[in-house]
């Protein structure tokens, strides 16, 4: 009996999800109607940032703000834009901030360089020492040094592996 | 490692304390720097033309030509917009003292939300542009409501606040760039 109850509610529970998946797919739908055009929305998207969630490209973002954008990016390649002429147009709006990969100028030479630089100045420090230490060989021990060693080393050995 | 803090003991360690506080100082300046305060690229060009509805009178139309020759706010608002609700006293007590025509664009709002807004709380604006799909907030580059225009007196953005206007900007840098813009031909 109470079997039979409990695998009802499971039952109902399935067709809920089920369902609610359903929904979901309704929605999603008009996004599809044309898999080449959408494919070269989301590639647009994917190089332009979500200006509300800053950590998201357009494409993974589902605030208001980026599908708005995406729609227009959606209308102006409806309207024979180039890529390159929608990218320019989110510039001209929202700054170089909105390009995921930024343009190559003055202001972001440090940027595009500054790693390369930090780890050319990292193996000049890295050679500079190894130069040094190879200059600097440890000299030879001398008798009472030895002495001192081997007597170290024995007491260790007897003291035996812990 | 040990031989060379032993035979140079100052060097290696005012590099590490050097080295720290660089780092320090980076996060410092780092910590102060606000991600949202994305600068405009529209500052120093035309504000971006449009003709919208109004929001109280349908029939009529705005858009930033009607403004040439006058120095004026633009502020980006909704009745969604919880900050904007932080923001309004300090566009009423602008709009009592006149320094600076405020007008509204009323971004991806209702009409009915919108006016009861207004209506509740008091209404700072000559008028509300209605941009109901957000597309005039597009050219504008709206993306955190509220934000705010100045516009001066041919038609170009010369300031642009994302987020709240606080009586500090207000006083500080808003009233003060509307002076100066005023004495401007």
């Amino acid at each position: 009996m109470a079997r039979a109850a409990v695998d009802r509610v499971i039952d109902i529970l399935f067709i809920l999800v089920l369902s609610a998946n359903i929904a979901w797919a309704g929605e999603a739908a008009p996004a599809a109607s044309d898999p080449g055009l959408e494919k070269r929305v989301n590639a647009i998207s994917e190089e332009l940032r979500c200006l509300v969630c800053q950590n998201q490209s357009l494409a993974d973002s589902h605030a208001d703000l980026a599908i708005d954008l995406k729609n227009q990016v959606r209308e102006k390649l409806k309207q024979g834009m180039s890529e390159r002429q929608i990218v320019d147009y989110m510039v001209e709006r929202y700054g170089d901030f909105v390009l995921y990969r930024p343009p190559l100028k003055a202001t972001t030479f440090l940027l595009w360089f500054g790693p390369f630089l930090l780890l050319g100045a990292g193996l000049v420090g890295l050679f500079v020492r190894l130069a040094r230490r190879g200059r600097s060989a440890p000299e030879a021990l001398s008798e009472s040094e030895r002495a001192r060693a081997t007597a170290l080393l024995d007491v260790e050995n007897e003291a035996g592996p812990r | 490692m040990s031989t060379e803090a032993v035979s140079r003991p100052g060097y290696t360690r005012y590099v590490l304390i050097g080295g720290f506080f660089v780092l320090v100082a980076f996060l410092a300046v780092g910590l102060k720097l606000d991600p949202r305060e994305v600068p405009s690229p529209l500052i120093g060009k035309p504000a971006p033309a449009f003709e919208l509805p109004q929001l109280h009178e349908p029939d009529k139309r705005f858009g930033p030509a009607e403004m040439r020759g006058r120095v004026w706010m633009l502020n980006v608002w909704a009745s969604w917009c919880v900050s904007c609700r932080q923001e309004h006293p300090v566009l009423m007590t602008l709009a009592r003292s006149g320094a600076l025509p405020i007008y509204g664009l009323n971004y991806k709002d209702e009409r009915a939300a919108g006016m009861a807004w207004l209506q509740q709380f008091g209404n700072p604006y000559r008028l509300s542009a209605f941009d109901a799909k957000g597309q005039v907030g597009i050219d504008y580059g709206v993306y955190g409501v509220p934000e705010t225009y100045i516009i001066d007196k041919r038609g170009v953005i010369r300031y642009k606040q994302i987020g709240i206007v606080t009586p500090e900007i207000l006083q500080t840098k808003l009233l003060p760039l509307a002076k100066q813009l005023e004495q401007e031909s």
